[in-house]
């Protein structure tokens, strides 16, 4: 039964993949499942996928039959009903809902196995990471016994594959919702509940994600990255992101130093090593390794950073970051420290 | 009180007088008045219910219109035909009016027209009531719509989710418009319910027992009870709670001073989930009508399509968690949930099975109705099986808020409810101007409708699964889901012509239908056995119901006549009481006098909700007014000096 599910469901995804101008983003979709809460849903999808097209199948080919027949029955010229049409019509509306229902039970039974699946490791080793939702970004936060080893980082998750990643979710203002299709699950970020959910990836990889729950104007462009390493690599991921942000080397970049902490940029950043910590904007200790700005909405480039420092809201409007006003050569030196932030 | 053997038929020239003479009474004594003034003063449940019916029309109109934008915004990858700020509000209107202003109103107003007919009735109970619930309609819904045109449209969902939609989060007047529209569409839907439910159970012609009662009536009945429960959580939630917190800073939803986000969506679906049904169970009986009619046969199963609805209205209530599997629920509640869901399906699949075999035991004829019943077991059916799949947790998490989720619930609204309506509108349009709708572009109107649905939701159920959230009103190219958004596109725009064949059908038709005569169809149910379009006082005799289908004598065959009962005076308005379970004759009841005040009290409501949007005063100015209006409303014209008599008991 197992083995012909499966054959059924490669046969079926084979179908599915053959219409690569139909599918969407691989990264993003709940059929390519990257570990085992999604590949547990991923079966159960398939398995309600086929027993629906049967029943889909069923009804509509019962309806058609009895709509042909009766016509034929008019066309012979048989005004009565059909012969025993009570005792049949009876018997098959019965057999129609013993089947429902029988139906309905197996997938109610399936549905609590592949549930109980999902319930957290009790594994003590999990990793613990912290990600509070903000309009329209992610805070995520690796937490340490240590105070000074937690780590802030924003729009990107790193994990270890291999092993249950725990995330504690809030919000700081309206609901949102943290969803990553590829590795299953969702959970909703309310603001003063803590609540928490589970993810495992197999596989190293990037996975897209974005805000599910609708959060206000830019509800569209507030996308995470879940990056997930080895686990050596994703320990030397973490010792980097421990480290204060360097110091700059070279005038330009002084210059663009001094650029920020003077002018509105502190008012909201935190960059570690320096005197700006504000917890209003996403902490940018190491902005120049993430992989996007703007929380997935545009790649990490200089020009593209550029763009997003002088006029967010032409980008992201309604963003709560505001336009700012730089000479070209105060520009090109805040854009020499942000791009050092490695 | 009498109950005549058949009416016998008019051949003396003094019963033709006779008979010319009392329907010029019974005219007089029923007919609305003329002009402007009889448009605000009638209280005929057929005037109010086809302007009620055009009125949501055109905001179903305008509702998709609405999406027709939203569809043009999100055809290709980072279109910028329209901005953040403006597609929250497009979304909001189309999800808003579409669910207060179109599905379940409609359903209501096709009901205010029908079930009078269909019980046997001279008018709707509380009719004053039922003008009053039009107008405050009509304000609710033009509210909505002017606000939206005037760029202070509602942005923060149909569902209205705090700490989003509250004080903090909106500011402006934007949410409030949209708790006073819910409010003036609840109070609607919450009058015409009951005007319905005891139409239903105190005026049935006599020998309509419980047992008689035609499957459409049974559908709103159930519907009615199903709004008396659900609406209230919703009109308290927004009018008193939400609108609340934003207007006089009460803390209901505000967690920092200890109130619960979570307590909104509680109210929210509990009213929200029963919604899906309120509208869907009436479609329902849409559909029972027009298999039995056009299979010419009655609907197999009576007593089990009958407990199917009961059933359904039932565990209605208890599936609204399943809206809310993301938050913090403990794993418990939510197998509770799921199973509920589950379950639902049952009764659904059990109704599909009987009208299936009534198709198949009868003698079907493939009228446009008929196609658009058989549209809505084809279509609906895939919504019903998607939405047993969310019902699982696990499956609800990966698909939860993307359009999936949009893909299920538009097939199972427009499978469920606007092919059911538009089937409805070819069955019953002769009856209610007294011309059929032409059958050529029926063909077209279904047609193109059905392809239309397919095209524009199909495709959603894969974008969900490539992970497209809801509500976004703009996405990356690499997120590869543009050439499928097209798609949608195109199926919205076939929806679009589809609706316009109709729209052009139906005034076509108006002018140059063919005749229908009384009873185009030889249908079964008493709505046919009166002129097209019906005289305002319904019936000229109460009929008598002796059986469930009773203008046939057997399956599919018309009856030689309708026996009928006379009694009721025709020089004042009085109506037929019967028994609640046997519907025997128990009282002929004073029934009111047209008046203009339900209209001064919902214009005096108007004002008061509209003004409280801007200031909690008007409540207390409002309030004055209103009582004033509905003291002019209530006061006794003493008219008829017997009025003041308890009327006498008739025989039991």
């Amino acid at each position: 039964m197992r083995r012909r599910l499966s054959a059924v469901r490669r046969q079926l995804s084979a179908l599915l993949l053959s219409l690569p101008a139909c599918r969407g983003a691989l990264d993003q979709s709940v059929l390519e499942s990257a570990g085992p809460r999604a590949r547990a849903v991923e079966s159960l999808w398939w398995f309600a996928l086929v027993v629906a097209a049967v029943v889909y199948v069923a009804t509509v080919g019962a309806l058609a039959w009895a709509v042909v027949g009766a016509r034929r029955r008019v066309a012979r010229g048989e005004l009565g009903p059909p012969a025993n049409e009570h005792r049949r019509m009876t018997l098959a509306v019965a057999g129609g809902t013993a089947a429902t229902v029988a139906i309905l039970f197996t997938f109610f039974f399936y549905d609590l196995s592949v549930g109980r699946t999902l319930r957290p490791p009790h594994e003590r080793a999990h990793t613990l990471v912290q990600v509070t939702g903000h309009q329209w970004w992610w805070e995520v936060e690796y937490p340490h016994a240590v105070p000074s080893n937690a780590v802030s980082d924003a729009n990107e998750l790193h994990i270890p594959t291999g092993r249950p990643v725990l995330i504690e979710v809030t919000s700081r203002d309206v609901i949102h919702s943290l969803w990553i299709p590829n590795l299953g699950g969702k959970k909703d970020l309310i603001p003063r509940y803590t609540d928490t959910i589970w993810f495992q990836a197999d596989r190293p990889g990037i996975y897209r994600s974005q805000c599910a729950e609708f959060c206000g104007l830019q509800h569209a462009k507030m996308a995470l990255h879940v990056v997930a390493h080895e686990p050596g690599e994703y320990e030397t991921w973490l010792q980097q992101a421990r480290m204060p942000a360097r110091a700059p080397t070279d005038t330009l970049a002084a210059r663009g130093q001094e650029i920020f902490l003077s002018g509105s940029c502190a008012l909201c950043h935190t960059i570690v090593g320096t005197p700006a910590g504000s917890r209003v904007g996403p902490d940018l200790t190491h902005l120049a390794s993430r992989r996007t700005i703007a929380a997935g909405t545009l790649p990490n480039t200089r020009g593209n950073l550029a763009a997003w420092i002088l006029d967010p809201q032409r980008i992201k409007p309604g963003a709560n970051m505001p336009s700012n006003a730089l000479s070209p050569a105060d520009l090109e030196a805040l854009l020499a420290y942000l791009q050092s932030l490695k | 009180m009498t109950t005549h053997a058949p009416a016998a038929a008019v051949d003396d020239p003094q019963d033709a007088r006779r008979e010319a003479e009392e329907l010029a009474l019974l005219e007089r004594t029923w007919a609305p008045a003329r002009g402007i003034r009889g448009w605000l003063t009638t209280t005929d449940h057929k005037a109010i219910a086809r302007r009620y019916v055009v009125t949501t029309f055109v905001f179903f109109v305008l509702a998709g219109l609405n999406a027709v934008l939203m569809r043009l915004q999100l055809s290709r990858p980072e279109m910028t035909l329209i901005g953040p700020d403006r597609y929250n509000q497009l979304f909001t209107v189309h999800g808003t009016a579409m669910m207060f202003l179109f599905a379940v109103p409609v359903m209501q107003a096709m009901a205010i027209y029908l079930v009078p007919l269909m019980v046997g009735a001279r008018n709707i109970s509380f009719p004053r009531l039922n003008a009053f619930g039009y107008w405050m309609f009509l304000i609710g819904g033009v509210l909505l719509f002017t606000s939206l045109y005037v760029n202070t449209g509602p942005d923060a969902g149909w569902f209205s989710y705090v700490p989003l939609s509250g004080p903090e989060y909106s500011a402006g007047k934007r949410t409030d418009v949209w708790a006073q529209t819910v409010t003036f569409t609840e109070v609607a839907g919450l009058v015409a319910a009951v005007e319905l439910l005891v139409t239903i159970l105190k005026t049935r012609a006599p020998g309509m027992t419980l047992a008689r009662i035609p499957l459409y009536v049974w559908s709103i009945l159930v519907t009615s009870l199903m709004i008396v429960f659900a609406f209230p959580a919703v009109a308290m939630a927004s009018t008193m709670m939400l609108a609340m917190d934003r207007l006089v800073a009460t803390h209901f939803f505000n967690q920092a001073e200890g109130g619960d986000p979570l307590l909104w969506q509680h109210l929210f679906w509990f009213f929200g989930h029963p919604e899906v049904y309120i509208m869907f169970i009436p479609g329902l009986g849409f559909v029972s009508s027009i298999v039995e009619t056009f299979s010419r046969r009655k609907v197999f199963g009576y007593p089990v399509m009958v407990a199917s609805l009961l059933v359904t209205g039932f565990v209605a209530f208890g599936l609204w968690v399943h809206h809310m599997f993301a938050t913090p629920i403990p794993q418990l509640g939510r197998s509770f949930f799921t199973a509920a869901s589950v379950l639902i399906a049952v009764p659904t699949g059990v109704q599909i099975f009987c009208w299936i075999a009534t198709i198949w035991s009868g003698r079907p004829k493939l009228t446009t109705a008929m196609l658009f019943a058989i549209g809505f077991i084809v279509v609906f059916t895939i919504g019903g099986l998607s939405g047993v799949m969310i019902a699982s947790v696990p499956f609800d998490l990966q698909v939860h808020d993307t359009f999936f989720i949009v893909a299920h619930f538009h097939y199972v609204i427009l499978g469920g409810v606007v092919f059911p309506f538009f089937g409805a509108v070819y069955l019953w349009f002769p009856k209610i101007t007294g011309r059929l709708l032409s059958e050529r572009l029926g063909r077209w109107h279904v047609g193109l409708f059905f392809a239309g649905t397919n095209v524009a939701f199909f495709p959603m159920h894969l974008l969900g699964l490539d992970g497209m959230p809801r509500r976004i009103y703009t996405y990356l190219p690499e997120t590869g889901w543009g050439n499928l958004n097209l798609l949608v596109t195109l199926g919205a725009t076939i929806i679009v012509a589809s609706v316009a064949v109709f729209i052009v059908n139906v005034l076509v038709s108006l002018r140059h239908g063919v005749r229908a005569g009384e009873d185009p169809w030889a249908a079964a149910t008493l709505e046919w056995a009166t002129p097209s379009p019906p005289p305002s006082y319904n019936f000229r005799h109460v009929p008598v119901c002796e059986s469930r289908a009773p203008l046939w004598s057997e399956d599919g065959v018309p009856a030689a006549a309708l026996p009928v009962m006379t009694g009721l005076d025709a020089h004042k308005r009085q109506i037929l009481v019967t028994t609640v379970l046997d519907a025997l004759p128990d009282n002929r009841h004073k029934h009111p006098e047209d008046t203009p005040w339900p209209f001064w009290m919902a214009a005096s409501l108007g004002v008061t909700f509209i003004g409280a949007i801007f200031s909690p005063w008007f409540y207390v100015w409002g309030a004055g007014l209103a009582t004033l209006a509905f003291a002019k409303w209530a006061w006794p014209t003493g008219k008829y000096a017997e009025d003041l008599v308890m009327p006498k008991r008739g025989p039991r």
